[in-house]
This record gives structure tokens, sequence and C-alpha cells, in this order.
């Protein structure tokens, strides 16, 4: 099977000071790691083609330092990568993205696209579906398992409270993996030296025949935005003292509304 | 017409209410609502819509018991061509997030999802909602479009009352299902059994993936034990296999309601707070001071947990 995965380099903003410039994060002091649904992603796809032969293609949309996703990916088990790199992709909107995507892989050739269910960053969830549409190919979102077969892919999709459901889908097809499908393997900084040396294939608009006016904040459906950090101080109330008051605090305000003794 | 177009969301034999909230954000936007609900019995399923919306357009089909967006989008985009709606709005649901970007993709509209907010402005779309994790607000203001395609957090909007409109409806029996693609749905499945149910719970320490791996868990056991408390946990944490999916609190998950929920080292994203902000006292433990969880928490710590969990332990007699 020929798998293609699409994978998106991320802030981590989970322990981070979050900073607005512009209308936008500041991404300066921010490290950038996989997409957390994408890690799954590729995990999912490269124990495919370990069970059954196959291989595996990453691709991303990104700026230059965003090539490190590719060999995070190269060094799980993928056998190539494509790097969509250009600043006419910048300010698109996820229309847009899912053209330039199709663009360059109509013709690759793929039983399966894989995605993340969304990314981290903005929470969109819509590239990969809208992919599928540009490309003409059924979809499903929300996968939790997946059972290749001949000619189909049967995937068991997350539900709301603790139900799923599973449906199967002709191939080729296109998937959007959630968290926890599988446990992603580690990746050591050995294993990212050893595919040093791969080369990741380069992909410009120019390549896909993209005119610029198509592309970027030019045709995006958006007219402006803004960012904005919730303000500080609203919710709840912060118990203030050394660690030992905090716990006493702590301690009393559990006894009292947990009727403990 | 110039309302909203909102498309009925149900499963195994009941409406979800998120499709209410959804009809609550359109008669708070304004101008006619009309719903599409397509089922293998819609009549049965009407009678929580009806009084909510202005319009109601019920499809008869054996095969629309169950979602399948292939026999969905040629009936919804042919009723978006009909009627013109500046909005098609939908829960930013396992459901939706199936449908909404492939009607937008198929019919070439502009699509924003996991709106929390949506307002008009001189004829153009501004929405809300959240980003980064919950740690920032996102506005946008779309450019003018004739419609547009949006689904609406779980929440986000209070359901429409009931009476709020008067419904005229219209019952559609369908000869013939028209999917593009030969998607079959299979069969549900019922979650895993349980080991414990946190949704019994008076006192739930729940961890997230700040509590840093398996080993740590004990840590946090220990402290359950002292309080009698049962442990629960995000979704990260059940994803790594730390604690049983059975533990997972959220959208995804179990929604709870103890008396105490204590969360240490959960960021409070979005789909975790779903399933626990109505908590009797919730009390957060974060080093982070932004951390989203302080926004529904009662009581915050901005602290290590792991200073912090051996110390309440101790008071506890643990
Ligand atoms: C469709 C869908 C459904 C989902 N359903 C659910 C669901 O049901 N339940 C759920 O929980 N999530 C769900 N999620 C995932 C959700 O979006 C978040 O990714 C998840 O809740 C984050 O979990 P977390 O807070 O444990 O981890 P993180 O967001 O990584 O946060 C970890 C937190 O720990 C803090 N921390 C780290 N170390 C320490 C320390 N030593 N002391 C104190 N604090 C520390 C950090 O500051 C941070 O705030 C769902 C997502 C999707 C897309």
């Amino acid at each position: 099977m020929k798998i293609l995965v699409l994978v998106k380099n991320v802030p981590e903003v989970a322990e981070a000071e979050l900073e607005i410039d512009q209308g936008a994060l500041d991404l300066e002091d921010l490290e950038m790691v996989v997409n957390e649904w994408d890690n799954y992603a590729v995990e999912e796809a490269v124990r495919i083609t370990e069970a059954s032969g196959g291989e595996v293609h990453l691709m991303t949309l990104g700026n230059e330092d965003d090539e490190d996703v590719l060999r995070r990916g190269l060094a799980m088990g993928a056998h190539a990568a494509s790097h969509l790199c250009d600043e006419a992709f910048d300010g698109s909107d996820p229309a847009t993205l899912a053209r330039v995507i199709a663009a360059a892989v109509k013709d690759g050739g793929y039983d399966l696209i894989l995605t993340g269910v969304q990314s981290a960053d903005l929470g969109q969830a819509s590239t990969g579906v809208l992919l599928a549409q540009e490309l003409g190919l059924p979809h499903a979102t929300m996968a939790i398992a997946l059972e290749p077969g001949a000619g189909e892919v049967v995937v068991t999709r997350e539900l709301e409270n603790n139900t799923s459901e599973k449906v199967a889908l002709p191939l080729p097809a296109l998937v959007t993996v959630q968290s926890g499908i599988n446990q992603p393997r580690y990746v050591s900084i050995m294993g990212i030296r050893k595919v040093r040396k791969m080369t990741i294939e380069q992909i410009e608009a120019d390549d896909l025949g993209l005119a610029e006016e198509s592309l970027g904040a030019a045709a995006s459906m958006v007219d402006s935005q803004s960012l904005a950090l919730p303000p500080m101080g609203e919710g709840a109330q912060m118990l203030e003292g050394g660690l030992d008051s905090v716990c006493d605090q702590a301690a009393a305000i559990l006894r009292e509304k947990g009727g403990l003794a | 017409m110039s309302g909203v177009l909102v498309i009925a969301e149900h499963r195994q034999g009941a409406l979800r209410e998120a499709t209410l909230e959804c009809l609550g954000a359109a008669l708070a936007l304004g101008g006619e609502a009309t719903t599409l609900l397509l089922a293998d019995a819609p009549d049965a399923l009407a009678g929580e819509i009806t009084g909510r919306t202005h319009g109601l357009k019920l499809y008869a089909h054996p095969d629309l018991a169950a979602f399948n967006p292939e026999l969905y989008l040629p009936v919804v985009m042919d009723a978006v061509k009909a009627l013109q709606p500046s909005l098609v709005l939908m829960p930013h649901s396992s459901q939706g997030m199936d449908l909404a970007p492939a009607l937008a993709g198929r019919l070439g509209l502009p699509l924003v999802t996991d709106c929390t907010g949506l307002s008009w402005n001189d004829g153009a779309l501004s929405v809300q909602r959240a980003v980064y994790g919950g740690k920032a607000m996102q506005e946008l203001a779309l450019k003018p479009a004739a419609t547009v395609v949006a689904t609406l957090q779980a929440g986000a909007y209070q359901a429409a009352p009931a009476g709020a409109a008067e419904t005229a409806s219209e019952s559609v029996t369908l000869t013939e299902l028209a999917p593009r693609h030969a998607r079959r749905f299979l069969e549900y499945l019922a979650g895993v059994v349980e080991d414990v149910d946190i949704a019994e719970a008076d006192i739930l320490v729940s961890v997230g993936r700040g509590i840093g791996g398996p080993d740590n868990i004990p840590q946090a056991q220990a402290l359950a034990d002292a309080l009698g408390a049962t442990l629960s946990c995000s979704r990260p944490v059940a994803d790594a296999g730390w604690l049983p999916k059975s533990r997972q609190v959220g959208t995804s998950g179990k929604t709870v309601r103890p008396k105490i929920y204590l969360a240490l080292g959960i960021s409070g994203a979005f789909q975790h707070q779903a399933g626990m902000k109505n908590s009797g006292t919730i009390i957060a433990v974060n080093s982070d001071p932004r951390a989203p969880i302080f926004q529904v928490a009662h009581y915050g710590i901005v602290a290590d947990l792991f200073e912090v969990l051996p110390k309440l332990s101790e008071r506890f007699g643990g």
C-alpha cells in the first residue's frame, strides 16, 4: 500500500508564556514540535507498511525550519518526504492549502492519505477533509482504528460519549487520525541523524503551476484577524503564600467542600 | 433566504442537544432559521426541534438511520442551492467535522469551525474561536460571502428555548440517495467496560500530561487514597496508557460532576473542560499561571504538582 501522511510543525504552547505580535502568535521563543495528531498518523502508516508492505510518503507545508518534522517522520520509518515551501503560501486559508496540497499529490498514486484530526495550533480540523474533496476521494474523520483490506479500509470512528462506529471506505481514501490510535514509537537523536542524508523533495508554487494571486492572503476567505490572550485574574481565586501555606489552604477547602475529616 | 440553515444531528434514535444550541445561535443571529433533519423516521425526532426553528424540512429514507456524509451531502447541497442561506450551521462534533468541510469543499464555500461566537458585521461574518489549546482567542472578520459554512463549539450558545419560533414543517420522502462515494456505515460500538465509574465519585483527583509518565501515577494514587477519592485523567494520559480509557474526563470520555475536582497538570483544553466544568468545587494545580484550567477552576495553585502532591497527602495522613 502506498500511503501519504500530511504532517505539520506546531508551537509547543502548554507550558509556554504566549506573546502576541501584530495580531499573531510570536513564535520567537517557542519550540516547534510535530503536531500530536500527525505523530499518531505517521506511526499508523508505518505500522501498516511494516505489516503488509508498501511505502509511506510524508508531506508538510511550512517554512524552511519545518523540515525537521519530515526528518522526524523519516526516522520513524517513512520512506520519502516532500516539503511544500514558498512565501506565496503564507496567509493561506485551509481551502487554499487543500488546493496546493492537492496539486502536489494528485498524481502520486496513493492508496491512503492520512492526516491528524486537527492541528494543535488553530484546531480547525478542516484541511484533511477539504483535501479529500479536491482529490475527489471518500473520507472519514476521527479514526481510532484502521483495518486496511482489499480495495477498502474499515475505519473505527470515535464519536461522543464513549461510543464509536465502524465505517467502510473504498480505496483510495483520506482518513483523519485521532490521538490514542496507537503508541507512537520513540524518536531518538541518533535516529534522526541516520536519516540526515535522505533527500527531501522541495516543491514551490511554480512547480505546481499555481498563480500567486490564487494563494495566500489575497485568496483567503479572511479579511482580517486578531488574537488576544484571556484577561488575567478572571476565574479562579488563586491561593497565595509559600508552599506549606498554599497546601494548608487547599487542605482546608478539601475538608470543607468534600466533607472530609 | 438570508437566514441560517441548521443541519440536525441525531444518534441511535435520539436528537443531539448540540442541534438545539445551533438553533440558539441561529435565533441569536436573527432572521429565519431553517432546519434539515435527515433520518430513517424523522417525525419521531422532530418534536424537540419544533417550536425552535422557523422552517423544518424532514427527509426520510431507511438508510439515513445512521450518519453518513455521502448520503447527507447531496441533500444538503441541494437545500443550500435552493435556499441560499447566509450561514449553514452545525455542531463541531464527530459528525460536523466529517460533514462541514466536505460541504464547504464541494460547494466552494468559506468554512469556519469550532466557533464560540458568531455575529454579522455589515453583511460579513465575524467569528470568535479558541486557539492554541485555549490559551488564546482568535477573532476572524470574513470577507463578504453569499453563504458561509460554520461549526459551533458545544456549550458556546444556550439551546433555543421551546416556543422561540413558530415552525412550518415539510416532509420529503427520498426515493433515491445519490452518494458520490460508497462509504458504508457498519455498526456502532459501545465504550469499554469500566473498572470504576468516575462519574459516581464524590472526589476526583485528576491528572494530565503534567504527571509526566506512568511512574508518577502512584504518587497521585496515594493522594487519592488519602482523600478517599478516585483517580481520573485527561486524554493524553489515557492515550499513552498510563491510566485506562474509562478514567478519561471530557467530550470523548466521561462527563463528571463530583463535589471536588482536583486537576493536577491539566491545561484545561475545551474538550477537557466540557467534561468537568460543572463540578462542585474545582481546584487546579498548574505551573503555568496562564493555563486555561484557571478560567473554570474555583481555586488555583500555581506550583509544581510534584511539590504539592506529597504535602497534600501528608495533610490527610497519607
Ligand atoms: C475531537 C477531540 C476530542 C478530545 N477529547 C478530549 C477529552 O475527552 N478529554 C481530554 O482531556 N482531552 C480531549 N481532547 C484533547 C484536548 O484537546 C487536549 O489536547 C488535552 O485535554 C490536553 O491534555 P492535558 O491538559 O493533560 O495536556 P497539556 O495540554 O499538554 O497540558 C499539560 C499541563 O500540565 C502543566 N504541567 C506540566 N508539568 C507540570 C508540573 N510539574 N506541575 C504542574 N503543572 C504542570 C502544563 O503547564 C500544562 O498546562 C480532545 C481533542 C479532540 C481533537
